[in-house]
């Protein structure tokens, strides 16, 4: 798959536009010299004016940087939407339904479908969430699903993000920004709106508030803190959804029960949009060190007075291990064929694959099973001799470590660079919401790599976000 | 849905330390003028020096260096991070405090507390002489003017107001109190009635420091007197930085509080002994109680509002 020509969003080989793109290209062909040069220079003024900055780990402390906004739009027509769509929320019906397996009676364990070994002992998998019945049986509430597309009608999912997905705001201030900076593009074309996102958040939340809460529920977002890296984002939906914004120590437990300091007294919660790891939640059911959680949270929540979104131990759904399985998850509880494609992955405690792998690893990609933000990966085809070799002593020495793909070949989109318009790599992120129902929001983060060739998104690693638009019929 | 207590404290300090930060810079301005109108020898190092212990840095600023003048007091006034009440700490904290409660501020008010911090953080500070200075010293008024628009124009009446205007009061009545008190002297009663040119640039020094040097000629249509410029910034109730002002504008704020939430706290006592101490006075009695005592004790009623106010409202 590496040696072939990308396929292009916008453009066919022969060079003519495709058809979501007609307007896009004729509002660009109509710009006059250094309009989209303005454009990005105001984008970048309207983020950092709103204070829309993330931390880099590892760069001089509290240093805010702005995430590249690209100004041309990616385009989504109206039937590839909805294709995308029914596999989304097939892939997330069944992953919930296989997260309650393996917290109960574990099913699938049983019939043989899933490796127990790779269950039970995964360092994701959460003995405390065993027997636990969470509100309307959900566990992963929140979920962004990474898609990679790569022809006409080929479209893999990288990978499932049960684990408090970030990024959701910049789709909302991306649309925000791209309404500003263009409108009158927005004339010509039916964009399925993304506005919807923090009324649904708030809807599925509230739909998942345990029996016993009065009246309307009391929400929380649960922050680390205005110096994590996504503390904007976590600012910004409890904003947007009028609920209290919370640091571990504005929350107390008290007889199983959760309250917030306020200013007359300790006021009820009843759900908690937790945006802290698992590990930290809670000092005396987990780590004892933690300081961002609140002692007790999961007491309360085992006795049925509090909803966790998302549910701690849903890393266990999203692990690259179990990734693999996905696609036979979905054929055990819901007995459908999975609408979206897994990336083939090898396997390297199977011998004569890890020596396939070990062969080909200068056309392959690399992933530690518990890394994520594009740390600790080889893309094979950009990577010297030297890091190849580092990453097969690597896999040898822990093969149950790494999992290993082909190089996909992203779609690319175009994309300003310095003045012109240029092909960059771009992936998929949408959100999807579960609760009483599920709701997609049509759209999504669509992240593009700036660095020509380059095939990593991640903004730790220079990627870049676009507006992504969904048309509508 | 009620507010947590921190987010309480940190409304309240929020505008305290954007009061601050536009006090500091007022001070620095009119040390700055003195100093460069003062013809005696070592004049300008005791102008800078003076408006210092008005701010309450002067001690701070002797650990730190031997010579007091316009270059090192600017510096440390203006950009010292160790100066807990320089413009950089003020607006740093400032932010700091905004961003914690962004959800319970307006974006207008957020943005202009994060421009201001923006575009000041990136200003070098060995560019900042001279002309140069009283431009950013204007720059640091019109940021704290821009800010409390946005606060008044776009923020609801509620419980989150009264905390921010509270804290705006508080700080603002302490400011003048200080004020005050480092020049009393000046402003006692004595047996000459004419002030002497060195009476005259102390007294337009104490109503420059609080914008008051034109407001006071409309009110008094009189040469300065220090009976006068007592009056008018202790007693004069259309003054907006005088201490009564200020006692009343925080005992409203704090009625504001009692009938949200329905019930009178510990912090409305404390508020109303602040205005009691102002409300019905005449400078004559004030006089005759001891000027310095009685802002003295102004400042530590107004002190006490804010535990009892801290501990009306959990603010942690």
């Amino acid at each position: 798959m590496g040696d072939k020509t990308p396929f292009d969003e916008m453009y066919n080989p022969d060079g003519s536009v495709r058809e979501p793109y007609r307007a896009l290209s004729q509002w660009l062909d109509e710009q006059p010299d250094k309009a989209l040069a303005l454009m990005q220079a105001d984008a970048e003024a309207i983020f950092r004016k709103l204070g829309i900055t993330f931390a880099v780990y590892g760069s001089e402390e509290g240093t805010e940087k702005v995430i590249p906004f690209d100004v041309i739009p990616r385009i989504i027509a109206a039937n590839e939407w909805r294709r995308l769509a029914k596999g989304i929320e097939q892939r997330v019906r069944a992953l919930n339904a296989f997260l309650y397996d393996i917290y109960h009676r574990q099913e699938i364990l049983k019939a043989g479908r899933v490796p127990e070994k790779l269950v039970l002992q995964n360092e994701a998998f959460c003995p405390q969430m065993m027997g636990l019945e969470p509100a309307k049986g959900v566990y992963a509430h929140i979920i962004g699903v990474d898609i990679v597309r790569v022809g006409p009608d080929e479209f893999y999912v990288l990978e499932d993000n049960l684990r408090t997905p970030s990024g959701v705001s910049y789709m909302l201030e991306d649309r925000e920004a791209m309404m500003m900076l263009a409108p009158d593009l927005f004339q010509r074309t039916k964009v399925a709106p993304v506005e919807t996102y923090p009324e649904n958040l708030r809807r599925t939340l509230e739909s998942v508030a345990p029996e016993g809460a009065n009246g309307t529920p009391n929400i929380a977002v649960l922050t680390p803190g205005i110096y994590n890296s996504a503390y904007f984002e976590h600012s910004f939906l409890a904003d947007q959804m009028g609920a209290q914004l919370c640091e571990g120590h504005d929350l107390f437990v008290d007889g199983g029960k959760v309250y917030m300091r306020t200013t007359t007294g300790p006021e009820r919660v009843d759900v908690i949009y937790r945006r802290i790891d698992d590990d930290f939640l809670d000092p005396l059911t987990f780590r004892p060190d933690s300081m961002l959680g609140v002692p007790g949270l999961f007491d309360a929540y085992r006795a049925g007075n509090v909803t966790l979104v998302n549910a701690p131990g849903t890393g266990i759904a999203d692990d690259k291990a179990v990734y693999t399985y996905v696609p036979e998850i979905i054929e055990f509880y819901l007995g459908e064929k999975a609408l979206l494609a897994n990336v083939p992955t090898y396997n390297c405690t199977d011998e004569a694959q890890r020596r396939w792998v070990l062969e080909n690893i200068h056309e392959l990609v690399v992933k530690e099973v518990h890394g994520s933000g594009g740390y600790g990966m080889l893309v094979g085809p950009t990577s010297t001799k030297a890091q190849q070799a580092e990453f097969k002593r690597k896999i040898e020495a822990r093969p149950d470590n790494y999992i290993v793909q082909p190089t996909l070949s992203l779609s690319t989109c175009p994309t300003h660079i310095n003045g012109d318009v240029a092909p960059r790599h771009v992936d998929l992120r949408p959100y999807v919401l579960v609760g009483d129902e599920v709701r997609i929001t049509p759209g999504g983060l669509t992240r593009v790599a700036l660095k020509k060739g380059s095939l990593v998104v991640n903004s730790s690693q220079g990627g870049g976000t676009k507006d992504t638009w969904v048309l509508e019929d | 849905m009620r507010m947590l207590g921190r987010t309480a404290a940190n409304l309240f300090w929020l505008s305290r330390y954007v009061e601050r930060a536009e006090n500091m810079a007022r001070l620095l301005e009119v040390g700055y003028r003195m100093s460069l109108t003062s013809r005696r020898e070592g004049g300008a190092s005791e102008h800078l020096i003076s408006m210092m212990q008005a701010a309450e840095v002067d001690e701070g600023f002797a650990e730190k260096h031997e010579v007091a003048d316009v270059d090192t007091v600017a510096h440390y006034m203006m950009f010292d991070p160790n100066n807990a009440s320089s413009v950089f700490s003020c607006l740093m904290a400032a932010r700091t405090n905004a961003r914690s409660v962004r959800t319970a501020i307006t974006t207008d008010m957020w943005e202009s507390m994060n421009e201001a911090w923006l575009e000041f953080s990136q200003i070098k500070p060995r560019d900042v002489r001279g002309a140069k200075l009283l431009g950013l010293l204007q720059w640091v008024k019109h940021r704290s003017h821009e800010f409390r628009g946005a606060l008044l124009g776009t923020i609801l009446r509620d419980d989150g107001f009264a905390f921010l205007q509270a804290g705006n009061f508080v700080e603002r009545a302490d400011n003048t109190a200080r004020i005050l008190d480092m020049k009393y002297y000046v402003l006692l009663p004595r047996a000459t009635l004419v002030g002497g040119d060195l009476d005259i640039q102390q007294w337009t020094l104490i109503l420059r420091a609080a914008s008051a040097h034109r407001a006071y000629r409309h009110v008094y249509h009189d040469r300065y007197k220090a009976h006068n410029i007592a009056d008018f910034l202790i007693l004069r109730p259309e003054m907006p930085r005088s201490l009564i002002f200020c006692a009343r504008f925080v005992q409203q704020n704090l009625d504001m509080l009692g009938e949200f939430y329905g019930r009178r706290e510990c912090c409305h006592d404390a508020a109303a002994e602040l205005l009691a101490m102002v409300e019905g006075a005449s400078m004559d009695s004030i006089f005759a109680h001891g000027l310095h005592e009685f802002l003295v004790e102004f400042i530590a009623r107004n002190n006490r509002v804010t535990d009892a106010l801290s501990e009306s409202y959990n603010f942690y």
